[in-house]
Parts: C-alpha cells; sequence; structure tokens
C-alpha cells in the first residue's frame, strides 16, 4: 500500500510518526507498505508552536523534529496537481507520485487584508523559520514596529518585535485583544497587562494602508476606527508584522474537485476523509464534522492520528470535534481560556471577579446546580489545572465559584485543592497521567517526595508545568512535603538570611545553636554548611563579619571549590580562571597567561564567559600560579564560586560600525561592581552594544542591550539544562538608572531565593513573579530600594581579592599542600597524558584495587 | 604489623574540614577533626569516580552520625563506618570507605595501619587492637 502525505508541517509529521509506528508493527503476510511524505518548505519538520523560541536563543535546529523511521521525505516538494481518478499527485518540477491512501496535511496561510502597501518592504507575516529570520534581520536597528492581528498570533508577534527591542503597536480590528479566547473584560485586563509592557494597542481600529517612506519601504500605517474618513488617522512605524490570523491553505482540494466548506477547509467526515474515499485531510486544512476549521495543534494532532489509524489499523477513533481550552503566557501574562467560556449554555450563571488595579479578571460560567461548564482567567492563571478537568463534569465544585476565584485572604484561604480532583483527570498532559495513578504510586509504591513520583510515573517530567500540582497532590494525600533546608535547619534559606540580616548572625555556629531545630547537631551537613556560608558572605560587608570567605570558621563551611578558590576537575586537579572583566585584555597580559599556563604544565581552554580557564593545577600548584597572576595584575575571577561570574560584551560602539554605545565599558563597570558577590546560585551577565545582540545578553541572569536612548535591562535568562529567554525589565534606562536597578534586583534575588535557585527559578516560583520583583525594583513598592542599595553599596565598599588576600596570608597558604605529611610530594594519583598538544586527566578508576573488594577478600579468606 | 603513622600537629587541623595523609604504602587516608573536635581516617578514594579527594569533603551529620561528603558526585559517607549513606540515588551499600584508627598523643595526629586488618568501621576499636589482629 502506498501512502501519500503533502504537507510536513506538526501535523503532517505527527501522521507520519503514527503511520511509521502502526507499519512497523505488521505482520510479515501483510501487504506492504510505503509512506512517502511531500514537503514544500525545504527543511525537515519543525515545532512552529515554539516559533517564538527563536527570539529567545534557541535554534531552528532545537525545534526541528527527527524524520520518522522509514517515512522517506522529499524536501522542497510542491504539489501542485492531483488527479483524484488516477490517484497521482504532480510536483512543482513535474514528478508523479502515486497512492492507494493520500493525506492532505497542506495545513494554512498567514491572512494579509488586501490593503494598499502590504505587500512594500518591511511588511512581514509570522508563520515560518523564514519569516522570523527576515524579522530579525530587518528588526536591527530599527525601532518601532506594529503588529496587525490582537489574537494568539498577533501577541506573540509583538512579544517577539518587543524582545527584539522595539517599541511595538498592536493594531486590532475587534473591540478586544484575543476576541476568540476572551470576553470583554477579559481582553480589557489583557490589554492593561499587555500595555503596562511597553506595547501600545488599538483595538476596535482597521488597517487601511501602509505607507511607503523615501526609501520605497514601510514608514506609516493609516488607520481608521469608524467609516468617517475623519477618524483616519497616521502611526509612523518601520516595520509591519501581519498576524491578523490564517486560512486554510486548501487550493488543492479546490482546484481538483474535493468538496470545501463555505468559508474554505476541505470538508472532511469522522475519519478524516474527504468526499474522495482514497483522499484524507487533516490539521488546519481540513472542516471538521462540526463545520470547525482547527487552527490549534492539538486538534490537528488528533485528526492526524485518526486519519492514520483508519488507514492502517481500522480503529480509529472518530474525529468530531475538539476542546479548545488553552491556557498560554503571552508576554509573560497568563490567558486562560476553557469549556463553555462564554457562557452560552442554556442556563449558565456567570461569577466574575476582577481587579483591574492588579490587571486580574477572572470568569467562572456553572450549570443552575453549580457544575462548572467554563471560563476565563487573566493575570493570573494557576486554577486552570485543577478547574479545566472538572468542567463539564459531574464532580460538583468544592466551594462558591467565588471563593475559588477570590485571593487568597488571611486565615481562611480557599484554594481549589488537587483534592477536588475526580481520579480521572489528568495531572500530566504530556505523559497522560491521571491523578488515580499518582495517587497509587503514593499509596503502593511509597512515593514520598515529588521525585519519586516523577521516577515512578514519568509525570512531570516533560514540560514540568504540572511539577507544582504534584506537589499539591502529596499534600493533599497527607505526604508532608518540607520546606526546610536541611535536618538541621526547618527554615528555607531565604529566612535564614531574613535572620542572619535583622539578628547580625555571625557564624554558623551561632545560627545553628539560636536557631537551628532543636537538639541541630552543630556539625551541619554539605547542605547548610555552604548556605550559611554564602549567606554570611553576602551580608558580610554590612554585618562586618569575616572579610574572607576561608577566615576563621568559615573555612570550614566551604564547598570544596571555595575553599581551594579553585574548580575541582575530575582527576583530582583544579581549574583556574582569572578574572578577565568584559573580556577585554591586554596583549602583555594575555602573554602572562599564557606563560603561566605553559611553565605549569597547564590544559587551556577558552570558556564561554570570554576568559581564559586553565586547567590541571594541583593543589599545592595553586598558590605559586596564583603569586604569577596577582603579581600580573590579575585577581579571581570567581569560576569556583556561588557569586558573579563574568559580564560578557560585544566590542560595543568604540569598534563596531553598528553599535551604539559602549558595551564593553559597561561591561566591565557591572563586573567590577558585582565581583565577588555571594549568591544563591551563579550569576551572569551580557551587555550588548546594540539590538543584534552579540554579547546574548538574554540568555543571562542580567542581559543590558544598548539602544539609543539608553540601556534596556533584562533579567532572569538562562542557558544550561532548562535555558529561558530573559525577561524585558526595563527600557532606556541611564548608566544611573540601570545600576541601581540591577543593586537592587541582585540584592532583592539574593534576599529572596532559596538555596541554588537561579534567577530563571526564582522569578518563576516568587509570589507575583517577574511583575512583583519589577514593582519592588522599579517601584519600590516594598520601601526596599534605599536598603537594597546600601546592601549593595556595602559589598562594593568591602570587596577585596580573595587570591591577593589568600597568598598574603601564611595560614591560609599552609592549608594548600598534597599530603599533610609530605606536602612536598605531588599527588602520585594525578596523571596525566596528552591529545592534541595538550594535557588531558589520565583516570585512575580501576587502576588501583578499591580498598572495599581488599576487605571481601580478607573477609573470605578468614 | 601495626603502624602509628604520623599525620601533622592537632592544631594544623581545622574543625569541620579534613587533610590528605601519604600512607607508607603510597595509599591515602583522609583524617578529619568535626566541629565537635573528634577525629576520623577513611579513605582518601572516592570510590564512587576514582578520584582521590574524600580529604576535601564537607563535614556534617545525619541522624547524630558524623559524615563526609563526597566533593565530586556528592555521596555522602559515615565517617565512623565508611558507609555510604546517602548519594544521587540514595544510600550505596556497594561504596564504602575504608577506616583507619586514629589517635592523639601529645599534640600529634597519628594514623594507625595494620594491612592485616579489616577495615569495617567500628569493630577496630584501639584498646584491642593486638587481639582484633590476633583474630583475623
Amino acid at each position: 500500500m502506498r501512502i501519500l502525505i503533502v504537507g510536513y508541517g506538526m501535523v503532517g509529521h505527527r501522521c507520519a510518526s503514527v503511520l511509521s509506528e502502526l507499519a512497523a508493527q505488521r505482520a510479515a503476510g501483510d501487504e506492504p507498505v510505503s509512506i512517502t511524505v511531500l514537503s514544500k518548505e525545504a527543511r525537515p519538520a519543525y515545532d512552529r508552536v515554539h516559533l517564538t523560541a527563536l527570539f529567545n536563543g534557541s535554534t531552528d535546529a532545537d525545534l526541528t523534529y527527527d524524520d520518522p523511521p522509514g517515512v522517506e521525505v522529499v524536501l522542497g516538494e510542491e504539489a501542485v496537481a492531483l488527479d483524484l481518478a488516477a490517484r497521482i499527485v504532480t510536483g512543482a518540477g513535474g514528478s508523479t507520485y502515486a497512492y492507494d491512501a493520500l493525506v492532505l496535511a497542506t495545513g494554512s496561510r498567514p491572512f494579509v487584508p488586501p490593503v494598499p502597501g502590504h505587500d512594500l518592504p518591511g511588511c512581514f507575516v509570522y508563520r515560518t523559520v523564514e519569516d522570523v529570520d527576515a524579522i530579525k534581520a530587518y528588526a536591527a536597528g530599527r525601532r518601532v514596529g506594529a503588529v496587525v492581528g490582537g489574537g494568539l498570533l498577533g501577541l506573540e508577534a509583538a512579544g517577539a518585535l518587543t524582545s527584539l527591542g522595539l517599541d511595538t503597536h498592536v493594531i486590532e480590528f475587534a473591540p478586544r485583544l484575543m476576541p476568540l479566547q476572551v470576553d470583554d473584560a477579559g481582553g480589557m485586563a489583557l490589554r492593561q497587562r499587555i500595555s503596562e509592557l511597553g506595547v501600545t494597542v488599538h483595538s476596535g481600529t482597521r488597517t487601511e494602508a501602509v505607507h511607503a517612506g523615501e526609501d520605497g519601504a514601510a514608514a506609516e500605517m493609516l488607520l481608521a476606527a469608524g467609516h468617517d474618513p475623519s477618524d483616519q488617522r497616521t502611526l509612523p512605524v518601520e516595520m509591519v508584522v501581519f498576524a491578523a490570523g490564517v486560512r486554510p491553505w486548501d487550493t488543492i482540494g479546490r482546484e481538483f474537485g474535493l468538496a470545501l466548506g463555505e468559508r474554505g477547509g476541505i470538508k472532511v467526515d469522522a475519519h478524516c476523509l474527504t468526499s474522495d474515499p482514497h483522499v484524507y485531510a487533516v490539521g488546519e486544512c481540513a472542516m471538521a464534522m462540526d463545520g470547525r476549521v482547527y487552527g490549534l495543534v492539538a486538534p490537528g494532532y488528533s485528526m492526524a492520528e485518526t486519519a492514520a489509524r483508519h488507514i492502517l489499523a481500522g480503529d480509529s477513533k472518530p474525529f468530531l470535534g475538539a476542546d479548545l481550552s488553552t491556557k498560554l503566557k503571552l508576554m509573560g501574562v497568563d490567558v486562560a481560556s476553557f469549556g463553555d467560556a462564554f457562557g452560552t449554555t442554556a442556563g449558565a450563571r456567570t461569577t466574575l471577579y476582577s481587579d483591574e488595579s492588579q490587571g486580574l479578571y477572572k470568569k467562572l460560567v456553572v450549570t443552575e446546580d453549580g457544575r462548572l461548564l467554563g471560563g476565563i482567567l487573566v493575570g493570573d492563571a494557576s486554577a486552570y489545572d485543577v478547574l479545566k478537568p472538572l468542567a463539564g463534569t459531574d464532580t460538583p465544585l468544592p466551594a462558591d465559584p467565588i471563593r475559588l476565584l477570590l485571593p487568597p485572604s488571611d486565615g481562611e484561604a480557599v484554594t481549589l485543592g488537587v483534592g477536588s480532583l475526580p481520579d480521572s483527570a489528568t495531572i500530566c498532559s504530556c505523559h497522560n497521567v491521571s491523578k488515580g495513578s499518582l495517587l497509587e504510586a503514593v499509596q503502593e509504591d511509597g512515593c514520598a517526595t515529588v521525585g519519586d513520583l516523577k521516577r515512578c510515573t514519568k509525570a512531570g517530567t516533560g514540560c514540568g508545568s504540572c511539577i507544582p500540582m504534584l506537589g499539591k497532590l502529596l499534600d493533599a494525600a497527607g505526604v508532608e512535603q518540607s520546606t526546610a533546608l536541611c535536618p538541621h535547619f526547618a527554615q528555607t534559606r531565604s529566612e535564614l538570611y531574613e535572620i542572619v540580616l535583622v539578628r547580625r548572625i555571625g557564624t554558623f555556629a551561632q545560627l545553628v545553636a539560636e536557631h537551628g531545630v532543636e537538639g541541630a547537631d552543630v556539625e551541619g551537613c554539605e547542605i547548610c554548611k555552604p548556605a550559611v556560608a554564602s549567606i554570611l558572605a553576602s551580608l558580610s560587608g554590612r554585618l562586618g563579619g569575616p572579610k574572607h570567605i576561608l577566615s576563621g570558621e568559615q573555612a570550614a563551611l566551604q564547598d570544596t571549590n571555595d575553599h581551594f578558590l579553585a574548580n575541582l576537575q575530575k582527576n583530582g586537579s583544579y581549574s583556574v580562571v582569572p578574572r578577565i572583566p568584559g573580556g577585554e585584555i591586554t596583549p602583555e597580559k594575555l602573554i602572562v597567561i599564557g606563560e603561566v599556563a605553559r611553565d605549569f604544565g597547564l590544559y587551556t581552554k577558552i570558556t564561554g564567559g570570554q576568559r581564559i580557564d586553565l586547567f590541571g593545577a594541583r593543589v599545592e600548584q595553586l598558590p605559586a600560579i596564583w603569586r604569577r597572576l596577582v603579581d600580573a595584575g590579575f585577581e579571581s575571577g570567581h569560576a569556583y564560586g556561588k557569586s558573579l561570574r563574568t559580564v560578557k560584551s560585544c566590542v560595543g560602539s568604540e569598534w563596531c560600525r553598528y553599535g551604539v554605545q559602549e558595551s564593553v565599558a559597561m561591561a566591565i563597570e557591572l563586573e567590577l561592581r558585582y565581583r565577588g558577590l555571594r549568591s544563591p546560585h551563579k550569576i551572569k551577565a551580557a551587555v550588548s552594544g546594540c539590538a543584534r545582540e552579540c554579547a546574548e545578553a538574554q540568555g543571562k541572569d542580567i542581559g543590558v542591550i544598548a539602544t539609543e536612548n539608553g540601556w534596556n535591562l533584562y533579567v532572569a535568562g538562562n542557558g544550561g539544562f532548562s535555558p529561558r529567554h530573559a525577561d524585558l525589565f526595563a527600557k532606556d534606562l541611564s548608566r544611573q538608572e540601570l545600576i541601581r536597578a540591577i543593586d537592587r534586583f541582585l540584592m532583592f534575588y539574593i534576599r529572596t531565593a532559596e538555596r541554588l535557585e537561579r534567577t530563571s527559578v526564582w522569578i518563576e516560583r516568587i509570589e507575583g513573579g517577574l511583575e512583583h520583583v519589577r514593582d519592588v525594583v522599579l517601584n519600590d513598592s516594598l520601601g526596599l530600594g534605599a536598603e537594597l542599595e546600601a546592601l549593595m553599596d556595602a559589598h562594593v565598599g568591602s570587596y577585596t581579592d580573595e587570591w591577593r588576600a589568600a597568598i598574603e596570608d601564611p595560614e591560609t597558604l599552609r592549608r594548600f599542600v598534597s599530603f599533610v605529611n609530605a606536602p612536598d610530594t605531588p599527588d602520585p594519583s594525578i596523571e596525566f597524558t596528552t591529545e592534541r598538544g595538550q594535557i588531558k586527566p589520565l583516570l585512575t578508576i580501576g587502576r588501583r584495587a578499591d580498598r572495599t573488594d581488599d576487605v571481601k577478600d580478607l573477609v573470605s579468606a578468614g | 604489623m601495626i603502624k602509628q603513622i604520623p599525620v601533622c600537629r592537632y592544631e594544623q587541623l581545622i574543625p569541620g574540614r579534613g587533610v590528605a595523609v601519604l600512607l607508607p604504602d603510597g595509599s591515602q587516608a583522609a583524617v578529619f577533626r568535626t566541629a565537635k573536635d573528634e577525629l576520623y581516617a577513611v579513605g582518601n578514594l572516592d570510590p564512587a569516580t576514582g578520584a582521590y579527594v574524600i580529604s576535601r569533603g564537607l563535614t556534617g551529620s545525619r541522624g547524630g552520625m558524623p559524615t563526609v561528603a563526597s566533593p565530586m558526585l556528592k555521596h555522602v559517607y559515615e565517617l565512623a563506618s565508611g558507609r555510604c549513606v546517602d548519594g544521587p540515588a540514595g544510600p550505596d551499600p556497594a561504596h564504602r570507605l575504608p577506616t583507619y584508627p586514629v589517635l592523639r598523643e601529645a599534640e600529634t595526629v597519628y594514623v594507625l595501619e595494620d594491612p592485616a586488618i579489616p577495615r569495617d568501621g567500628n569493630a577496630f576499636v584501639l584498646d584491642d587492637a593486638g587481639a582484633a589482629a590476633g583474630d583475623a
């Protein structure tokens, strides 16, 4: 059987994957199956839903899907003709593809209103990787952009333009934003929140024309609110993105005889079969049984499975329509809509909660007898996960609807717990794990922590959004979830910080004696000791504590890296990273690093933070290495500490033809200001001299991007295992404003974050999220501003170079020996081989008989 | 034959930290002084990774028993028994540190080594050294 799929978007890819799996399960005697996919785009299938990730530092490779096994994929092949009688598809180049079953998954095309000027240079659509590349390239150096369309796609495009540093306008024809998902009041709340992020919203407004400037590119939009020409006004723009919706790409069906819906879309039945018994249509090009064309990916996937199973398995689940519930974060604002969100069910009653001051709008739709039908949540969609599974079920609501919507108040917080969900409710949609299976894991397999549940059920290991629910479920099941730092302290790290600050506690011993759990061992442990050491170090400038992290009692608290002021590597040797502020270094200093590395036989590697890492130093070599480095003017780079690492920079306006500010100078200033600042986790920063963003600042905890008017500040970005695009925090700051904002932000983070919590996790976790932090930092909503600045000033004023202090203190130096009883004998277990002209650790594992094996031998011999 | 190997002066040991000791047979021990000024000695080899780094681990306590956490993958070992009581995947009976008797005499710290003695945690008591050796 020859199966042909036309279209290789997300739905075409899913269809090919399901067919590939089904084909692999066929018995030996079954008719052989061939699966061919024609892709108009010249690239493999990719995750179009996460296109915005391309603005957040992801590459198109991150979004690309693997081709399913056994499927022949023809890239760059557009199907232009279809002969239903002969069952042949013809490609643009004249190739023909015969089929026994054909699946059309051609998707949709962006709808561009046919206004004059819509095709000028500077006008874009937002649909493919190529569109994103073109938008990014064109946006560089430009300042104002407009998006036509205030729906889901339009707001995503607006978020993309904002992240490129453009002043962004959104033009929506309907009176409100996201007209399909939310009602008028919800649209108002959304508009308020989006406006606060610097996006100007023009709703109830039509785009009449795009006018060209002198260079022939888009320079101005003509907008109208009504039909009266006097309503018209102009909006100066430098680029326009059309994201006003999509239309089904049904051309091939239209031209070659398949039945279509009145407003487009290839008509299909419950098995996704079109009017021809050999042709299926799935996804956005198809009009389903219920007369709708679904533009979301989940219904597309269901249709792909229905069609694939109908072709090969004969047990397809009919596709009759889909739930349009959505929950998303647009530019950091929660928007969710589920079930009968508009209250169209007969007898439906609505309950509203709205707080304009907070940009919150919540609505529940219930039946007369109190069953939930649907709802809308704007500004805070945290209840979505528990409310959505209840909608349309017979499970009664656990409390009055209004009490479920009200924010928790002191004393009587009514929160809709996971306990109120039926066992059939899906908690993890990535791995389709129900509440019932999770409870079973708790009760029968003894899962007692979120980690246990993840290992046991796979829940929470996909997108991770249900992890908070897993914790709540454990609570509801009566399993105590401790927030205690460790067995010695019942407090969290942030609570300990407050205690140390307020009570002016100077030592671990005092803290554990006065505030540890009853009978806490003064020994502490490997969790609380470094955490408390970090707090004491963060506050040492303020509390006048030990100036050096290795002085006094603190010496015993530091993790091994901090203890030797170097980074432990796998064979027990250390690496050394001198600070190179902003990545700027003179040839003389570069030569010193080279000479030191050569003389001590170290492996050298350029780091991602624009400095040089020297590997393979033995403990006893570290002081000698650093004496040479300190003499040459270097200081500790704190690569070993939970502290500021580097401030990366591009070369900036001093040299770069495009730069608009001196990014190197700013990076050096920031790196020197925050060097040595101990924090709950490492902090990385970067400064870019223009919107081209060569320093990749949006992947850093602190990202600064130059604008013509000053500096844009981004916060809470992260690379690593779970990358996070930084949030735009404030725009066009002066130097002083920028430093003040960063001072406050970092000190607020240090004060309130938990142990080993990066800014990216902290800002998602902290109550109120980004908005709250912005309020605290920029509007001083907690009145902490002056105190946070004073704390930072104290840090800056008390900074000393840890390595200079170490090599000047004989007491500290005495610890840098291989063996306390043979200080002149190098550790014989540290050995190297060479590779590519440099040293490489020769691993000792297995080289020497493990002493525990000796024990076994002796015991059995005895 | 029991050897009494001098390690260092007692005051050189920082409460809550360890030092590495080279033993006459070329093997390595890690000697710790806890915050409560107790002395312990275990093998310096981290069985999980093959690196000689246990002496650089952080001391602490679990359920009142003094411990050291390997700086490599954070396996936690009881200093008295050498048992692995925690790690990335929980306690691991396959990993165990050898233990050594340690002794403080006139401000000098010594490790006692007798290759004939099974290094099996608390089984070895200083006063019974001769008897224990004879039994083995």
